[in-house]
């Protein structure tokens, strides 16, 4: 007996002692803790198969050439401003209609000190277009697509030519993948199999930005320390960053709530609207641009090849239920809007909303007024939001006679299954990094038939429409073309629009600066703890 | 001898298992291929990669490319990670082992007294409440535990730490020597990091004990009784020992083999159940690894933990086997 | 047969936590039962403008995120998580003591054939075997069944295979021989009524890790297809809740799965001293 109460006593009191630790060293100004459900799996922009975590870190460890001002947003709170350019490693630019030329600064080094040169810009693009996958997907997205376009004029000029004028071609070089890498360094490691370093720099980060890497621990956390000699932009307030993985999401609140953190960007709507209306962090939801969740159907799939079926399931989607029991508020309706579009604004509401008796009279007409069954999949990655979206939908629908089993896909397999586009119905989420609707239209809509036309629309119609809004110089007749497309697409209907997401930030309320971007990750040179 | 006996019968089992796993990982859903391809591939540039990866040849093929990468020890690499499987075993199992270790001292630290005391008492309300209290433990689903020591211990008194893993952000890892932070910092004699892996450590170390408490309590309270009721015990109390003498000396020591033998098994048990509670804790160890690569279909790291895993099952099992030779003479010579 | 009660009423009035395992088993039984037909809501029926309303005399147990009603959903999902405890363990315990039966009755190859089989699934962490077959094979409710019922098997077939070594050369056993009788005849009618009552104790404890084992697959997402209401599922739910004060949604189907493998393992240990009081523990 005796032997058992020592044993308890000395358990608790070495628990009890391991816990009086130094007083709230928390207070620490220049040091940043951020946490999120996943962490990178890459810290190269251009790997194969880099997550949005490894984004963050490109961001925030590389430059590129060009970047955005700042305004403020419906909210009041800083939002980067697409009208408003300014060069990053680039000083300034001449832009003709045949290319653009940019003057670099002669004073940015890279981290180990070596001087960033133009021919460390032409490698990089070179390496963008020529890897494959993603990033020289983006490239293409802007006409940067062959590496004869880059010229290295001398040591601190550089140009791009185009091939064809592309309004998105400038946008395109403000995104995450031109990023500028140390060439020397880089080519140090490549071999004859990988001339490109993909192996290495995978691993390890050669870039000149705000930021370097400290210290990667996959899985588990990542370290940043400010690179004091940055030349680019002001210096960051933060001296270091810590970033760490915390899988479940009542963790992450518990830490932000506690104090013990310091900002976190992924949280469930639920925690985000009750820590918002609780006081004790502040939260920022800013509405992602050219960003929609949505569900589709499969238009070559019986019976979602007929139009009518499609417009049924539009009128028979419990859309304010989901805003509030899925969503609880944070997010913007995509629904319920004017019948015809007028403006070129995307996303915009459908002119749908919760009508189940037009529902029933629409499948009537189309010839399944018995109803039919089907099988609704989502992303398990994101089960926080699909799965009461989905059930929800599963139980309204039943209403009008179609009897849909949900089928949950595990997060990794998610992209492969709905590229094979053999999906009937599927929730899923789109954002594009840059803000023009031709550009969702022609991932989401066009009959090129990509990974995200998931619905496989294909109609030369809307194609049509596309390309000349996407070449349109005219700006009149774009603002037309966008209105058309924009139409047709909420009558055919293969996809229907439910609310444009919000990127919700929680923070302590001591910090300042946080700005929203296109790349929905955070930017760790506007933070600032006071 | 015995020792090498012993691991040759256990290669089957093992090579059962290798078979196994690399039957079931390929069956895992999703293509690997159009996960690099990336979202505008077209179906060429899925087949090269397809190709480059080595996904079109043949299974038994596969198999065979897959025996050899093992012989030279390469595990193959993670795809979600995109580190080499061998690797971040070796970095993580410390975590998930010193989890175990801790949880199962604490455990028998527990369950061994009070099986005692029941056993010393049986049938009235001590007892009772030993059966009910264990019972209670491992009927509860280690995740649940686990959640409710965050939200009570954590969240509303704050005595626990945050759940962010082995230390917090202000304390790094001591010098590598183990891999189990507490030894190591104690052998660098670095006591605030000692109490700082000590503190991470607590919650998710009682979550698994609680679970284990009842097979031990159990075989404890079990394997006492019989050594109480036995005649050396009637002996010793009618010679005039003292009862703690009686106890502890002549009971305890003749009942502890069958408690090392469900050690063992509650060991194995823990750590192949313990991937629930790095999951909840944020504990990077094998457990979560495991799982997490099972979800995202990559096959490399569940291979290379199952196999660990079987290795380790069989390596425990013969150290029970030659400790139980060690404790008890009777069994030597039967070997 | 009167005999076998009388024995039971002794040992169930020594042991009054027995007595109340024994109840609450019937309890449980009439849930799954009489159940679904009584509870006041459909365990689907969302009701977003009641969502997460704690427990008050409309809802005994609280609402969820999407307003169902959780006391019918916990009541609703006795008969899955039972049928699937009942189902899976039924499979192991007929595949694996039938093996078990023959490798120690048989002996010489059949023994080492499923002994190394039972080795293998041994040698597997065993949660994680589940895991790999659902993910593998996905996740309906035969998939789980299958998958716990496989990891299952090894405990039936070591314990049939030691208690039908044991029993081989055994009097009776011979002497059903010499009758004439067939092999099968004497494993399946002399041995294995012999061992049944030993089965029956581990298989009311193996009931209980069933359902724990398809809590925790429903944790990581591997478990039944919403909105099957199942109490892993709602636990898992519920787990994110915790933390924002919604306690209601976790600690009621935690306390009910508690509760039920509770009752099961408190009732091998009944059976246990019914049939042979010298194995108490």
């Amino acid at each position: 007996m005796r032997r058992r109460e020592f044993l308890k006593t000395a358990a608790a009191g070495a628990v009890a002692a391991a816990y009086i630790r130094p007083v709230n060293a928390q207070a620490r100004k220049d040091t940043l803790l951020t946490l999120s459900e996943n962490g990178p799996n890459n810290i190269d922009i251009m790997g194969v198969g880099t997550n949005r975590p490894g984004y963050e870190v490109s961001w925030n460890t590389y430059d590129r050439l060009i970047s955005y001002g700042v305004k403020k947003d419906e909210n009041g709170n800083d939002h980067y401003d697409q009208s408003k350019m300014q060069g990053e490693l680039a000083e300034d630019w001449n832009l003709t209609d045949s290319s653009v030329t940019f003057h670099l600064r002669k004073d940015a080094k890279f981290h180990d000190g070596t001087p960033v040169t133009a021919n460390d810009v032409k490698w990089s693009f070179d390496r963008a277009v020529t890897v494959g996958g993603v990033p020289t997907f983006q490239m293409k997205a802007g006409s940067l697509e062959k590496a004869e376009q880059f010229v290295v004029v001398d040591d601190h000029t550089f140009r791009v030519d185009f091939i064809r004028a592309d309004r998105l071609t400038m946008p395109d070089l403000a995104v995450p993948v031109p990023a500028v890498i140390n060439s020397g360094l880089a080519k140090k490691h490549a071999t004859d199999q990988d001339p490109w370093a993909m192996e290495w720099l995978k691993n390890n980060e050669a870039g000149g930005g705000a930021f370097k890497v400290d210290k990667w621990t996959p899985g588990q956390e990542v370290t940043y320390l400010r690179y004091d000699d940055w030349k680019s932009g002001p210096l960051p307030k933060l001296q270091r960053v810590i970033w760490r993985v915390v899988p479940s999401a009542g963790n992450r609140r518990a830490l932000m709530e506690r104090g013990d953190a310091d900002i976190s960007i992924d949280l469930p709507p639920k925690d985000v609207a009750e820590m918002a209306a609780g006081g004790k962090v502040a939260v920022v939801g800013s509405p992602i641009e050219n960003a929609l969740q949505y569900f589709d159907m499969n238009v070559k799939m019986a019976p979602f090849d007929k139009v009518k079926v499609r417009q049924a399931i539009a009128y028979a989607i419990p859309y304010q239920k989901i805003m509030d029991a899925a969503m609880f508020g944070r997010g913007k309706p995509m629904f319920g809007g004017p019948a015809k579009v007028t403006t070129t604004e995307w996303p915009q509401p459908s002119p749908y909303t919760t009508d189940l008796a037009k529902a029933k009279a629409l499948l009537v007409e189309a010839g399944v007024g018995e109803g039919f069954e089907t099988v609704l999949s989502f992303d398990l990655g994101a089960a926080v939001i699909n799965e009461p979206l989905c059930e929800l939908t599963q139980e309204s629908l039943a209403q009008i006679g179609i009897k849909v089993t949900l089928n949950k896909v595990p997060g990794a397999n998610w992209r492969a299954e709905f590229a094979k586009k053999t999906l009937p119905f599927s929730a899923n989420v789109f954002g594009g990094w840059l803000d023009f609707p031709e550009y969702f239209f022609f991932w989401n809509y066009h009959g090129q038939n990509s990974i995200f036309n998931v619905a496989s629309y294909q109609n030369p119609a809307m194609d049509k429409l596309i390309e000349n809004a996407k070449f349109e110089s005219d700006s009149a007749k774009y603002k037309q073309e966008c209105i058309d497309f924009e139409n047709l697409a909420f009558n055919d209907v293969p996809r229907i629009p439910l609310f444009q997401p919000l990127l919700d930030v929680a923070m302590q309320k001591n910090i300042s600066g946080y700005r929203y971007w296109f790349t929905r990750q955070l930017d760790y040179r506007q933070l600032e703890k006071t | 001898m015995i020792v090498l006996r012993r691991l040759a019968s256990a290669l089957p089992s093992i090579a059962g298992v290798i078979v196994v796993t690399f039957l079931l990982t390929r069956a895992l859903p999703g293509d690997p291929a159009i996960y690099f391809a990336g979202p505008a591939a077209t179906e060429q540039a899925i087949e090269e990669i397809r190709h480059k990866l080595g996904f079109d040849r043949s299974l038994p093929v596969q198999f065979v490319g897959y025996l050899k990468d093992l012989v030279h020890g390469n595990l193959g690499n993670s795809l979600s990670t995109g580190q080499p499987v061998s690797q971040e075993l070796l970095t993580r199992l410390p975590a998930s082992a010193e989890l175990t270790f801790l949880a199962l001292f604490l455990s028998v630290g527990i369950a061994v007294p009070l099986g005692i005391v029941a056993a010393t008492r049986p049938g009235s309300w001590v007892d009772h409440t030993c059966r009910i209290v264990t019972t209670a433990g491992v009927s509860l689903p280690v995740f649940f535990t686990g959640l409710l020591l965050i939200y009570v211990f954590y969240y509303l008194v704050g005595w626990a730490p945050a759940p962010l893993g082995r230390l917090d952000i202000y304390n790094s890892a001591p010098p590598f020597r183990t891999g189990f932070y507490l030894i190591d910092s104690f052998i660098a004699g670095d006591f605030e990091t000692f109490r700082a892996a000590l503190a991470q450590l607590a919650l998710p170390a009682f979550s698994m004990a609680i679970f284990s408490l009842a097979p031990l309590a159990r075989v404890t309270r079990a394997s006492m009784l019989a050594a109480l009721g036995s005649d050396f015990v009637r002996t010793a109390k009618a010679s005039g020992l003292s009862h703690s003498r009686v106890v502890y000396i002549y009971g305890f020591r003749n009942a502890v083999l069958p408690v090392i033998t469900t050690l063992g098994m509650v060991f194995s048990f823990l750590l192949g159940a313990n991937v629930l509670v790095e999951k909840v804790f944020a504990w990077p160890g094998i457990g979560s690894y495991a799982i997490e690569a099972l979800i995202a279909s990559d096959y490399a790291p569940v291979q290379g933990f199952v196999l660990i895993m079987a290795l380790l099952y069989v390596l425990l099992n013969l150290a029970i086997d030659l400790i139980y030779g060690l404790v008890d003479p009777r069994v030597r010579f039967t070997a | 047969m009167t005999e076998a009660l009388r024995h039971a009423r002794y040992v169930l009035s020594e042991n009054p936590v027995t007595a109340f395992a024994f109840g609450l088993f019937t309890f449980f039984v009439l849930c799954a039962i009489l159940g679904p037909a009584l509870v006041p809501y459909s365990p689907t029926a969302s009701d977003t403008a009641q969502a997460l309303r704690p427990p008050s005399a409309a809802h005994l147990f609280g609402t969820d995120q999407l307003g169902r009603d959780i006391f019918s959903r916990v009541v609703v999902a006795t008969r899955l998580d039972l049928g699937i405890a009942v189902t899976s363990v039924a499979l192991a315990f007929g595949i694996g003591t039938l093996s078990g039966l023959c490798a120690g009755y048989f002996g010489g190859l059949t023994d080492r054939i499923i002994g190394r089989i039972v080795d293998t699934i041994m040698a597997f962490p065993l949660f994680v075997l589940a895991m790999g077959i659902v993910a593998a094979l996905g996740n309906t409710l035969a998939n789980i069944i299958y998958a716990t019922a496989i990891i299952n098997l090894p405990i039936y077939a070591r314990l049939a295979r030691t208690e039908a070594n044991v029993r081989r050369e055994a009097g009776f056993v011979e002497a059903a021989r010499l009758c004439g009788n067939s092999e099968a005849r004497i494993v399946l009618g002399q041995i294995l009524p012999n061992i049944m009552p030993l089965m029956m104790v581990q298989v009311s404890l193996t009931l209980g890790y069933a359902i724990l084992n398809a809590a925790g697959l429903s944790f990581i997402g591997l478990g039944v297809r919403p909105p099957t209401a199942e109490w892993g599922i709602m636990v898992a739910e519920g787990a994110s809740n915790i933390i924002s004060g919604e306690w209601w949604i976790a600690l009621f189907p935690g306390l009910v799965l508690m509760a039920a493998v509770f009752c099961f393992n408190l009732m091998g240990d009944g059976l246990r001293d019914m049939v042979d009081p010298r194995k108490r523990t």
